[in-house]
């Protein structure tokens, strides 16, 4: 492919995520599970309820758990205050986080019962639907609900003609740019969040999912890394007892 | 738990292979891909034989039959009453699943009424989790006033011991009637039950660390000291 000398206003290679990319577990204190992701300025905290009895009861499914997600900007998330309150982004986001989920989520253990997944998005610069889908699977893990694998999630894009990792808003105004959110299962493989308008080409689709795969392994290693320290803490804090 | 004292303790998280053999059988909490077996849950690794367990580290109560609960009775039917048991399925005492003999005609109320709380045996569940408890166990009773506890569910193992060693260590310091239920519910009742809770939520924080037995004995003398000349005389 072409040279990939690409200067970018952050000044990371176009195959960089953004710095500092940072997954903590175990942020909100009464929630079953939570976890916090700050990848440059964006910061989402996920919060996991559950699995609990669904309210309303007709609601209930009695073969598996219903997967609830609520995605949600804080209203001093964005320069100009967004307006509080559910609108069509924040429900449709919901949604695709939520089918996303489903996929590495074991729902049949847990019959007749409903999981929330609450979506806080402290601060928003460009991807806060993958930030907030790294965070929700962490969060999942740290509550103990059984998953097949942990999740991680990561948009590529075009901007000014190059194809690049993980956009900045910044980047994502450029005049030709294209975002695409990625999500997918990394021992299996399996896609399963892919978001895109705008015009490219089918070189540049493979270039970008070739591109984001390689992100969400590194980011897969940060969530490992995020679990491991949280419950590593259980075991070392003994050693200070002592 | 206790048998891994001696190895470094590892822990493992969803998606991580736990062992890459065919020698084994997938217990609970894994699942097998090829000749892997992967985790589903943040736990801790335990084989009993051939079989591999993850041994949770957090998580709300499933129930399974055969393990005792504590429950509070929360509503009241025509011939049963439906027990909170601390986990996303509510369980049904039936009106003749109890030790009294319960009239036909009679307003179940008078045996079990609202805010009650039993020790139960899970005696069925059904695949979509509908739960049965049983209180015609020799062990179930009613639980009179005392304090209740929650911990979380996957660490109570922990907080029962190898043979009951820890709970009975905190029993005998301080002088305390406990009763545990595997939902994470636990009773106290006696001289010293804010001690004893202090201790039990000690055990539920450090569950995965070596040698806390001697820990826990440790810091109930050092409480019992405190407050209790005649206890420490009884040391020294």
């Amino acid at each position: 492919m072409v040279a990939k000398k690409v200067k970018r206003s952050d000044g990371r290679t176009y195959d960089e995520l953004r710095k500092p990319y940072i997954i903590k577990a175990g942020v909100v204190k009464r929630a079953q599970g939570s976890a916090m992701v700050q990848s440059g300025k964006t910061i989402v905290i996920a919060a996991v309820y559950g699995p609990k009895k669904v309210i309303p009861k007709h609601l209930e499914d009695r073969d598996k758990a219903i997967l609830r997600c609520r995605y949600n900007m804080i209203t001093f998330s964005v320069k100009d205050r967004k307006k509080p309150g559910p609108d069509k982004r924040s429900v449709e986001i919901s949604k695709v986080i939520a089918n996303a989920l489903s996929r590495v989520v074991l729902l049949e253990e847990y019959p007749r019962t409903l999981i929330d997944v609450d979506l806080e998005v402290i601060q928003a610069d460009a991807g806060t639907r993958v930030a907030a889908l790294t965070a929700a699977s962490v969060a999942l893990a740290d509550a103990g609900i059984a998953m097949k694998d942990l999740m991680p999630a990561v948009a590529a894009g075009r901007a000014n003609g190059h194809i690049l990792l993980d956009l900045t808003k910044e980047e994502e105004d450029a005049e030709d740019a294209v975002d695409m959110p990625f999500a997918y299962i990394p021992s299996t493989g399996e896609i399963t969040l892919l978001q895109m308008d705008g015009i490219v080409s089918k070189e540049e689709i493979k270039e970008m999912i070739a591109l984001a795969k390689k992100g969400a392994e590194e980011i897969y290693r940060l969530q490992v890394e995020a679990l491991k320290e949280r419950y590593a803490a259980l075991a070392r804090l003994s050693e200070v007892v002592k | 738990m206790e048998e891994n004292d001696n190895k470094e303790v590892e822990i493992v998280y969803p998606g991580s292979v736990v062992i890459d053999s065919l020698d084994v059988i997938p217990g609970q909490n894994v699942y097998r891909v090829g000749s892997k077996i992967i985790s589903k849950r943040v736990g801790v690794v335990v084989k009993k034989g051939s079989i591999i367990n993850v041994v949770p580290l957090n998580g709300v109560y499933i129930p399974k039959v055969g393990d005792f609960v504590i429950g509070e009775v929360v509503d009241i039917g025509v011939s049963f009453w439906v027990i909170d048991i601390n986990s996303p399925y509510d369980a049904y005492l039936g009106m003749f699943d109890v030790k009294d003999y319960v009239e036909k005609e009679s307003d179940l109320a008078d045996y079990y009424d609202v805010g009650d709380l039993v020790f139960a045996k899970v005696s069925k569940v059904t695949r979509t989790k509908f739960v049965n408890v049983s209180l015609k166990d020799p062990q179930a009773k009613k639980l009179g006033k005392g304090m209740v506890i929650n911990v979380t569910p996957s660490r109570v193992p922990r907080i029962i011991g190898k043979g009951g060693s820890m709970i009975k260590l905190i029993k005998d310091k301080t002088n305390t009637r406990i009763y545990v239920g595997q939902n994470g519910v636990i009773w106290i009742s006696g001289e010293n039950t804010e001690i004893a809770a202090e201790a039990i939520f000690y055990v539920e924080e450090h569950s995965v660390m070596k040698g806390l037995t001697e820990k826990v004995a440790e810091l109930l003398d050092k409480r019992l000291g405190d407050g209790d000349g005649s206890k420490e005389s009884e040391k020294e």
